[in-house]
Order: C-alpha cells, then sequence, then structure tokens
C-alpha cells in the first residue's frame, strides 16, 4: 500500500506520509559531539606510538594509549560518563595543531575540554603549556609561578591526573631534585622517552643533578637559569658555572634569567 | 513526551535533557530542511547547525524563558532562517512555474481543482518532493511547515512573522500550484 496524501488544507501535515524522511542517524550524533555530550576518538602517531585522543565540540578532552580504540573509547565513557565512537582519524584541522604542537611549535591553540575539573588543576596544567619543548622545570616552579609555592605535593597529584599528556606536557615537569619522576601515560620509562624525543638527555640531567648542578649560570653575563633554559643552554662551557641554588648563585652576583625565572623555587632548591 | 515537559525538563538539566530534544526533534528539523533547500547534503548541514545553535542559545537563557519557550515554533524557526542564509548565498537552481500555465494548468487560487488526493508511490514520491522544490519560495516555505511539519497557524505565524490570513492564502496558493503540477506531471491520481 502506498502513502496516501491530502492535497488540501484541512488537516496539517498532509503531504508528511510522502515527504516526511527521517534525518540520517550521524546527524545527530554529530550534534551531540559538536555541543559537547558525546565524544569522538582517533589514533594519532607520538614517540610512544599510537595514542588515543578524544575530542568533542570544545575541545580536546583526552589522550591515553590503549590497546585498541575499542578500549580507549570504553575507558574514556567510564571517566566521563559520555558516549563515545571511535573515529577512523581525527579532523583534520585538530590533527594539523597537535602535531604541531609535538612538534613544538608553543604558539599553537589547542581548545580543551577540561570540564569538572578544579581550578586548580587548570592552573597547574595551564602553566605547563608554558614550558618549552626540549626543557624541563621542577614541581616546585610550577607551584610557585601559581601562587600556591606550598602546594608542591598537589602540583605532582595534579600532574598526575592531566587528562591530556603530551598536549599538556606534564612530561617537562620534574622533580624539585632533579630527577625525572613519576608519569602517567604508562610510567617512568616513557616520559623519559618523550624527553630523549624532544633532544634532552635524561640520564645526564639526572646526573648534573645528584652532582648539585641544579642551576645554571654564565660567567659573562651574570645570569642563573634553569639548566635546561634555552639561554642557559647556549652558553660556552667555558663561561658556564652551576650553583646549587639560587641563593648561592645571588651571593655571588647573578640575576635569575626573566625568561625561565629560577627564583620560584630558591626555598626548594 | 510533550514539549511543555520537555522545556522543563531542559530548564532544570540543559546537557543532561539536550539529547532528549535531539532525538525528538532531529527528524523533523531535517525533514523542513530537506524540504525547503531541496537536496539532503545541505539539508543534513542545517540541521544540524541549528540544533547546535539552539543548544548555544539556551545555555545562554535563564531557566524561566526556557520553560516558556513554544519549541516546536522555535525550532522551525532557526531552521527556516538557516535555509534562507544558505539560500542567499547559493540561490537554488528553480525550475520556472511558466511552462505549467502555458500548457494550461494555471493553478486556481480557489482550490477547486481535483485531485483532492494522491497516492504516492516511492518514484512518484520524488516527484512530488520536485514539485514542490519548484514552488517560489513565499508559499513552499509556509507549505513545508504545515504539511510536511504540522505547525498550527498560530505557530506559522511565529516562525515566518506573517500573519495568519496571509499564512492560510499562500498555503492554499501553494497546495493549489502543487496541485496543479501533481496533474501536469500525471502523478497517479486517486481522487477523493
Amino acid at each position: 500500500m502506498n502513502p496516501t496524501i491530502s492535497l488540501t488544507d484541512d488537516t496539517p501535515g498532509g503531504l508528511a506520509p510522502a515527504l516526511f524522511e527521517p534525518a540520517p542517524v550521524h546527524v545527530a550524533e554529530h550534534v551531540l559531539v559538536e555541543t559537547g555530550l558525546a565524544d569522538r576518538m582517533a589514533p594519532i602517531d607520538s614517540p610512544l606510538g599510537t595514542l588515543w585522543v578524544a575530542w568533542n565540540g570544545r575541545g580536546v578532552s583526552e589522550v591515553e594509549q590503549a590497546a585498541d580504540g575499542a578500549e580507549a573509547a570504553r575507558r574514556h565513557e567510564a571517566r566521563t560518563g559520555r558516549r563515545t565512537t571511535v573515529a577512523t582519524a581525527l579532523p583534520p584541522s585538530l590533527a594539523a595543531t597537535i602535531g604541531r604542537r609535538l612538534a613544538g611549535e608553543t604558539r599553537v591553540r589547542i581548545p580543551l575540554d577540561l570540564r569538572g575539573r578544579t581550578e586548580f588543576e587548570v592552573a597547574v596544567w595551564t602553566k605547563a603549556l608554558e614550558i618549552p619543548r626540549g626543557e624541563v622545570r621542577p614541581y616546585g616552579w610550577i607551584a610557585a609561578e601559581i601562587g600556591r609555592p606550598k602546594a608542591v605535593r598537589a602540583v605532582g597529584t595534579a600532574l598526575g591526573h592531566n587528562p591530556v599528556p603530551l598536549i599538556v606536557p606534564c612530561h617537562r615537569v620534574v622533580r624539585t631534585d632533579g630527577t625525572i619522576g613519576q608519569y602517567s601515560l604508562g610510567g617512568p620509562r616513557n616520559k623519559r622517552t618523550i624527553l630523549a624525543a624532544e633532544g634532552l638527555d635524561p640520564d645526564g640531567l639526572e646526573d648534573a643533578a645528584r652532582r648539585g648542578e641544579r642551576l645554571s649560570g654564565s660567567t659573562t653575563t651574570k645570569i642563573v637559569c634553569w639548566p635546561t633554559c634555552r639561554h642557559a643552554r647556549r652558553v660556552q662551557d667555558r663561561y658556564r658555572v652551576s650553583f646549587r641554588s639560587l641563593r648561592e648563585a645571588g651571593a655571588k652576583g647573578y640575576r635569575p634569567c626573566k625568561i625561565c625565572r629560577p627564583t620560584a623555587v630558591d626555598a626548594a632548591a | 513526551m510533550d514539549d511543555s515537559e520537555l522545556t522543563e525538563r531542559l530548564a532544570r538539566d540543559l546537557d543532561g535533557s539536550f539529547e532528549l530534544l535531539v532525538r525528538t526533534h532531529v527528524d523533523r528539523c531535517y525533514t523542513i530542511a530537506l524540504r525547503v533547500l531541496g537536496n539532503p547534503h545541505d539539508a543534513e548541514e542545517v540541521a544540524q547547525d541549528a540544533l547546535v545553535r539552539a543548544h548555544r542559545a539556551l545555555a545562554g537563557y535563564d531557566p524561566q524563558r526556557i520553560r516558556e519557550l513554544r519549541l516546536r515554533a522555535w525550532l522551525a524557526t532557526i531552521v527556516v532562517n538557516l535555509c534562507r542564509n544558505r539560500v542567499r548565498r547559493h540561490p537554488l537552481p528553480t525550475t520556472p512555474l511558466a511552462p505549467l500555465v502555458e500548457t494550461g494548468h494555471e493553478p486556481r487560487a480557489d482550490g477547486s481543482t481535483d485531485p483532492a488526493a494522491l497516492a504516492v508511490a516511492g518514484a512518484d514520491r520524488d516527484r512530488l518532493a520536485a514539485l514542490l522544490a519548484t514552488l517560489p519560495d513565499r508559499y513552499r516555505i509556509p507549505v513545508v511547515l504545515r504539511h510536511v511539519d504540522d505547525l498550527s497557524y498560530a505557530e506559522l505565524a511565529e516562525v515566518l512573522g506573517r500573519p495568519e490570513g496571509t499564512l492560510k492564502s499562500q498555503v492554499s496558493r501553494g497546495l493549489a500550484m502543487l496541485r496543479a503540477a501533481a496533474i501536469a506531471h500525471e502523478l497517479e491520481e486517486l481522487t477523493a
């Protein structure tokens, strides 16, 4: 039986039997993702191999390691309560921005969906975003920079809860004693791998810290930096001098670098 | 669920109940866009965009304003406006009605033309859709809202900002054109 339609104005909806058309399922799905009520998940390449990135219309909501997309999506759903579907690839523009960020560009803005996170966590992660590729800062530096100098341990916890590792570079935050420290994305070994991929020598850094070389100064400029600060690293060996603490450097007439600001952790250094 | 219950829920918990709004209204938003614009690709984009905009708007409304919304008409307004913007940017290729007039099938505004009803099979359905697409906007949009969707004249007036009387005659004229076109194109007739 074909539907019979009425071409009179007696009752509304007369043409519906012939002309009503259900929307393709992806229309509703797209709306829910775009409004941040559902997420999509797709793989990206990284120094740690394949990672799974979840996103919605508000921004990137998670980066995780998983055996496959289904497992990644299931865990993401459990954490966020949002339905998550696996896609083959990120939207091209998002993939490009993430690629540029991972390659070291600091000016690219990647929107993040950090709903449900505390103000403190967001402050910690935002500060970590300032650390350039190929450099590290201690937990205490972040604590001081966000105006909570005593909250060093809480900073460590917040970084451990970073939902978007690599994008928010929590791997560039190390322990105040100079050792590399813990990492949320699959453990400390991964942290070393990523730092090495960014051009650092994790073992060398730890050795130097163990020898008490916590800060690095230049005898020509009388400026003192974190050892991995780009300004410290371009100092020639014959002009380089190391300090155990900012106090020691200060006593010898050195002033802190205005770029890497080693002032902050004097107490913890 | 009726719309007043839905608006009540949206007022209390927008993100918790927006999916329900999407599920309830996505098909009609899509259908309106499809029949106004005449192609599925544009209709998908408009339906998506309309619902995303609806969410953004609701997020900015206070709960009382959400409770007072007439949801069906409000959503239809967003869809129709987006369709119009799109047509303004990329005008639709329309078939003028002149050939119908020349062949003696000029529609009569009094609606006395038969048939009153048509049986519509698959292919005829597409042809009917194509005929609808040839109506000028000022007739097609009211016909779509009233007869493909099923808005009341009060709702139509809200969506299109025209008096109900005007809309009644536009719908009636639009249907008359459609009947004439149906006859001209020999859609299978089923006289009521």
